[in-house]
């Protein structure tokens, strides 16, 4: 339906001016149509995280009445239940988990991009290739060992488990998103800086950190979001001392029966984080996503 | 003459002999410090990657269940005879594909639906946009639990009061189509990841090159097809193998959403190992399951890789 009326559009603006091909003048009625249309798409799109929205703030016989109510006098009594119900811990250890492998990840992935792509060993595409063979092992795979192994090292349960588990897990992703930043590093700028004389920390330190900060923060979003949302290490890792948010979720549903409106509240507040991070920095979100290939 | 030439070229390799050393040396040490940037990331990345796997692989040569201590021997190749004759293990890989591909099928053809209507502008395009991508940013398992309870419960989820008011349903959607719950749940999850891919694809397209199809006379639809459609083609098959490497992972929906079930109905290749591994405590029989999945996903992952490398190399990705 959209194709007929952007056909009819386009081909009108082409006989008023056949000089200037611009998309985004089409005729006014068609076009508010279209917008009109496009934003009911995307309301429908994002009904159900509105709908979650409005639970959380709904008393339980409220929020799962039938048929559902639209209108309601809002309280924040979920957010209070959920608040008072020790979450603290949990959102503690998500947040040790996530800003430590997040950190480890940005340390040991500049010096090994800058490897990768201005001084570059010679077998590139080989590590390459590797780093990304990693992120296609099914983690399934390698669970068991895992667990066995942290059992032996007495190190089930603990956070720092979940830390360099994280680390690895993002590590990958890093390292190809970070050497596509480092590849639009002018070559012109870090000759003048080994002509210069300086070493290699401080050619990283004063000249190429700067300016690939913002590819920096990008990859720190993308780490910050995979971990924060991780969920198959943290249930079958942890236990009471070192669970994260996703499983602090889950004890919300199973411990007393089905709490819906409590249950929106906290599924807002462990989605919160990340979806603000991830409106602020849209941009860096799709780099990110598609590991440094699409700029 | 040959005479000549050869001790000549003796001499100078005698003379040189020292120096040559000392290039290779120099020659080695820059190599070296080249190499040691690297190697932190690299080792770490083995070990903590690369050995479990090889344990997994050792550990699926034998009979142990945590539950029968003493039951830890070297059987061979008997855990992989029996999970081939698993019809569980069968299904599990099924719905593996299933979900997968139904998955990242139906959030690429939405996304590039979402993209192309983003790619003008219009009043409110940034709010619309940040609509778009919030159910990729959301916390899977926060939105596992939404759909399951808060949209596809029979009583009083959205969807089925939606259905009622056309007169379809209740639909017990999570035990009557529990593969159709899933995959929806990772479609929405999904699509705004691929509409990302696709809205880059199209913002890349050269303004030259429209501008000519435009004047050629191509109405909207065809130059999409002959213009932007092979221009895109690179961002899709991008968007569907990044897609699918995270997708075919999932545990999370099935976990919470239909635990596997009814039965084994639904789980996938994920799913089920978990549950040998940590409900069965039969590692030996897990591990099994893990080595053949890694070995399948190698097989799809050497064609797969290829193509990356293709996109990556490709200067008008970019």
């Amino acid at each position: 339906m959209s194709a007929t009326t952007q056909q009819t559009a386009g081909s009108g603006t082409r006989a008023e001016r056949p000089e200037v091909y611009k998309p985004r003048r089409k005729g006014v009625v068609s076009g508010s149509l279209l917008t009109t249309f496009t934003w009911v798409a995307a309301l429908v799109f994002f009904a159900p995280i509105a709908w979650m929205v409005m639970t959380s703030f709904k008393q339980e016989n409220v929020a799962s009445s039938s048929p559902p109510s639209f209108f309601f006098e809002p309280t924040l009594d979920q957010y209070k239940a959920v608040l008072g119900s020790d979450a603290a811990p949990y959102f503690l250890n998500s947040l040790i988990a996530t800003g430590v492998s997040t950190l480890l990840v940005i340390l040991l992935a500049i010096p090994a991009s800058y490897a990768l792509s201005i001084r570059p060993v010679k077998k590139t595409n080989d590590v390459l290739f590797f780093f990304i063979s990693t992120k296609m092992l099914p983690i399934v795979a390698v669970i068991m060992p895992i667990y066995v192994i942290s059992g032996q090292l007495r190190a089930l349960d603990s956070i720092w488990t979940l830390v360099i588990l994280y680390t690895a897990m993002n590590l990958p992703i890093a390292v190809w998103m970070m050497r596509s930043f480092f590849q639009e590093v002018p070559g012109e700028v870090l000759e003048a800086a080994s002509v210069d004389g300086a070493g290699l920390i401080k050619t990283l330190r004063s000249v190429l950190i700067p300016m690939v900060t913002p590819g920096i923060a990008a990859t720190a979003l993308i780490c910050v979001i995979f971990s924060w949302n991780e969920f198959f290490f943290a249930l079958n890792l942890t236990a009471a001392k070192a669970a994260t948010v996703p499983v602090f979720l889950i004890s919300q549903m199973t411990s007393e029966g089905l709490f819906l409106a409590q249950l929106s509240a906290a599924s807002v507040l462990a989605s919160l984080p990340v979806v603000l991070a991830g409106w602020l920095a849209q941009k860096q979100l799709v780099r990110g996503l598609s590991m440094g290939a699409v700029k | 003459m040959s005479t000549l030439t050869r001790t000549d070229r003796q001499q100078a390799a005698a003379d040189s002999a020292p120096h040559a050393a000392r290039q290779r040396r120099a020659r080695r040490r820059e190599g070296w410090s080249r190499r040691l940037p690297l190697l932190p990331a690299l080792i770490f990345t083995i070990i903590v990657t690369q050995l479990p796997f090889l344990l997994t692989i050792w550990y699926s040569l034998r009979s142990w269940n945590l539950l029968r201590p003493d039951g830890n021997i070297f059987v061979g190749l008997q855990n992989f005879v029996d999970i081939f004759s698993d019809s569980t293990f069968r299904v599990a890989a099924v719905n593996s594909v299933v979900i997968t591909l139904g998955c990242v099928a139906v959030a690429l053809v939405l996304g590039t639906f979402f993209a192309i209507l983003l790619d003008r502008e219009f009043l409110g395009r940034g709010i619309v946009r940040t609509l778009l991508i919030t159910p990729f940013l959301i916390m899977p398992v926060a939105s596992s639990l939404l759909w399951s309870v808060s949209m596809l419960n029979p009583s009083y989820g959205m969807v089925n009061w939606v259905l009622g008011l056309v007169g379809i349903g209740p639909i017990d959607f999570t035990s009557s189509l529990p593969l159709l719950s899933v995959v929806i749940a990772l479609v929405w999850q999904w699509t705004p990841f691929m509409m990302l891919l696709v809205l880059a694809g199209l913002q890349a397209q050269s303004k030259d090159v429209l501008e000519a199809a435009s004047l050629d006379g191509a109405g909207w639809w065809k130059t999409f097809t002959w213009v932007t459609m092979p221009q895109l083609r690179r961002y899709m098959e991008l968007a569907v193998l990044l897609g699918s490497i995270y997708v075919v992972n999932t545990f999370d929906q099935i976990y919470l959403m239909t635990a596997g079930g009814p039965g084994t109905a639904s789980a996938n290749l994920p799913f089920y190992i978990y549950q040998r591994a940590f409900l069965g405590f039969d590692i030996g029989q897990a591990a099994a399951m893990g080595v053949v999945v890694v070995i399948a996903t190698i097989l799809i992952a050497i064609f797969a890789l290829r193509l990356i490398f293709r996109s990556f190399d490709d200067k008008e990705l970019s």
